[in-house]
């Protein structure tokens, strides 16, 4: 009989963030403690009984069509992304071309325009990298403060950092427009950084992460010891906090990757764009110009399947990371 | 949690008296403790400043300009404009449009609908793949998961192209059937878009689910089968409740997403002519400022929006928490 799996060593720091966030929050963060106990294990909770061979059959049917449901889609791009534009109407869009043409459509779409596309990947790894590593540092610093220290304007200070994560992203993006085109900030690269780099879910996470699992003794003794405050920070603190800042900087990248308001009133030159903002441009033109469906196309595939390789490398952290950060938040 | 016996960084309460008092001591009184002061300023400086840049300044200006009006002087606004306080005139043009309370209307009526197909959709997707009877659980969860990993823009461009006549194999082979399809028709369209958000999110959803679905005990399950309940009955009185906490946060978001529509309504609107400019919220305040230069409009449209959210997922909240006391 399987049963979910005892604490093991990460889990035990990890449950004491739930335990307090239970303490801090109170409501639906309630039975979260358990939670990242189970990613190594498949068959925590399960039942471990046997069953009848038909209802495997249907289940499994289920979760088949399912699976389906959701790759059709990427698998579709993957074989039109083979055929000429000719072929794209004329040949059945479940089956390759009888011709592959797949490097050649990728040539052609790394090299359109001056390999303006390859110029969007760099531009869109560039503010979603950049962007959410230095957000998670500014996050994990704010969120040290907010739940280490008591000082005046801490409750005050949260409170608004809290309403921040309930605020809209797309209610901000005109009004940011407006404003940073006033001091000359629209249309550059600034202009969809800094907003990039202000979570304030990740402040969030961080004050009650760090509150769980940054010894206070420890803290306490390296201050006896003579070392500064900024020191016992970024030397202890963000040690221990690395399970919340794994969380942090993965929801922080996926969420600048995916914007697309920003950019897209933030941004007239082009070679600014992001990849998203790219492409639906080429989107765009297809019914003027048909090579730009080969193109979208193209570059749909190119920028779908790093995605795709990276989720399924990075499942572990996803399971036990993201899946905290939401249930937490 | 730390006990109160245990000291804590800094000391409660403000105030500057007593300065060198506490943990301080230990290693040179005033100046540590004074350290000890400065420092969450110090850590925080920075993310407050951008904080405020990015955040509580849009906000305020958004606010402000909503109160504002612009007035063109001569035929085109050649001579100038004045601006001033306008009161709720911003507010009054925007609920007047019947395009903007009809796409208000509109997203709550996709709401309803998809957040519940895909709430219930990642729930059963949650609970089979926990059940005994799921064969390579691990596999079709990250197959379900794929989707989230694509940005809404390109998985919206993605089914563009399987919504068009012509492209899309769907329609095709539906076609054979003898099914006449139109994915982007004024009556359809708007579903094809919770396809889209659908598949996109629910893989998800079913992932916070399955996350708590594990911190479910063993002895729990035990203790139901001792008592005779078969697996749907397991589900239904056991699992579901104790998720129950994972349901309300994924659908709260869900309904913050929703009011939010804009990127695909935006992309699609390229391939379909029953997608106006006014067709969610977002896209209306879009429109209002870079169509129609109104930036009061749609800063006031912006407030709304905002405004909706919270008051939505507030009295959401609110109401399942009144259900849980009685």
């Amino acid at each position: 009989m399987s049963v979910a799996p005892p604490p093991t060593g990460r889990s035990r720091s990890t449950d004491r963030a739930g335990t307090t966030a239970r303490a801090a929050e109170d409501g639906p963060t309630e039975r979260t403690a358990g939670r990242v106990a189970t990613p190594t294990d498949d068959t925590g909770g399960r039942e471990g009984r046997r069953r009848r061979p038909t209802t495997t059959i249907l289940v499994t049917a289920v979760l088949v069509v399912a699976a389906v449901y959701f790759l059709v889609p990427v698998y579709w791009v993957l074989v039109a992304a083979t055929k000429s534009t000719d072929e794209l109407f004329t040949t059945s869009g479940f089956w390759f071309s009888g011709s592959p043409q797949l490097f050649t459509n990728i040539g052609n779409v790394l090299t359109y325009d001056g390999g303006i596309f390859l110029r969007w990947l760099l531009n869109s790894l560039l503010y979603s990298g950049v962007g959410a590593v230095l957000a998670t540092y500014l996050a994990a610093a704010a969120g040290y403060s907010l739940g280490m220290y008591q000082f005046k304007g801490n409750g005050l200070i949260h409170g608004v950092v809290l309403g921040g994560v309930l605020v809209p992203a797309t209610a901000t993006a005109l009004p940011l427009f407006l404003l940073f085109s006033q001091v000359g900030l629209a249309n550059t690269y600034w202009g969809v950084l800094i907003p990039s780099l202000v979570s304030p879910f990740g402040v969030f996470l961080c004050r009650i992460y760090s509150k769980a699992a940054v010894p206070v003794s420890v803290v306490e003794a390296a201050r006896i010891d003579g070392a500064g405050e900024l020191r016992i920070f970024h030397v202890l603190a963000l040690r221990a906090m690395a399970p919340a800042l794994v969380t942090v900087l993965l929801f922080q990248t996926i969420a600048i990757w995916n914007n697309y308001l920003l950019p897209l009133v933030m941004l007239a030159d082009s070679r600014l764009y992001p990849a998203t903002l790219g492409l639906t441009t080429w989107r765009g033109q297809v019914d003027r110009l048909p090579e730009f469906y080969q193109l979208t196309i193209g570059g749909v595939l190119v920028s779908v399947v790093p995605l795709v390789i990276l989720m399924i490398v990075l499942q572990r952290f996803w399971r036990g990371g993201l899946t905290e950060g939401a249930v937490k938040a | 949690m730390s006990t109160p016996a245990q000291a804590r960084p800094g000391r409660a309460g403000g105030g500057t008296a007593g300065g060198g008092r506490g943990q301080g001591r230990a290693t040179g009184g005033r100046g540590r403790a004074s350290a000890v002061r400065r420092a969450p300023w110090i850590l925080m400086a920075p993310f407050l400043a951008l904080f405020v840049v990015a955040f509580l300044l849009p906000i305020v200006y958004a606010v402000g300009q909503s109160f504002t009006r612009v007035e063109r002087s001569g035929l085109f606004g050649e001579a100038g404009t004045t601006s001033g306080f306008g009161g709720l005139e911003n507010y009054r043009q925007a609920l007047q449009g019947t395009a903007f309370v009809e796409s208000v209307g509109r997203v709550l009526l996709f709401g309803v609908v998809q957040v519940t197909v895909m709430i219930v959709m990642a729930t059963v997707l949650a609970l089979l793949l926990e059940s005994a009877s799921a064969k390579w659980p691990g596999a079709f969860r990250t197959m379900y998961f794929l989707p989230y990993g694509i940005p809404g823009v390109i998985a919206t461009i993605l089914w563009s192209f399987l919504y068009v006549p012509g492209l899309s194999p769907i329609v095709d082979v539906a076609g054979a059937v003898g099914l006449q399809v139109d994915f982007l028709g004024p009556t359809t369209v708007l579903w094809s878009i919770a396809n889209i958000v659908t598949w996109a999110y629910a893989g998800y959803n079913m992932l916070i689910i399955v996350a708590q679905l594990k911190s479910i005990p063993g002895e729990l399950y035990e203790a139901a089968r001792v008592d005779g309940a078969g697996p749907l009955r397991i589900a239904w009185s056991l699992q579901l409740p104790l998720i129950r906490p994972a349901l309300l946060l994924a659908i709260v978001f869900s309904i913050i997403g929703t009011l939010q529509l804009f990127a695909e309504p935006q992309v699609l609107q390229s391939v379909s002519t029953a997608i106006s400019n006014e067709y969610t919220p977002n896209l209306a305040a879009y429109n209002s400022a870079f169509n129609n230069n109104d930036y009061g409009v749609a800063a006031a449209q912006s407030v709304l929006i905002a405004l909706a959210a919270f008051v939505l997922s507030g009295l959401f909240l609110a109401l399942t928490a009144r259900k849980d006391r009685s």
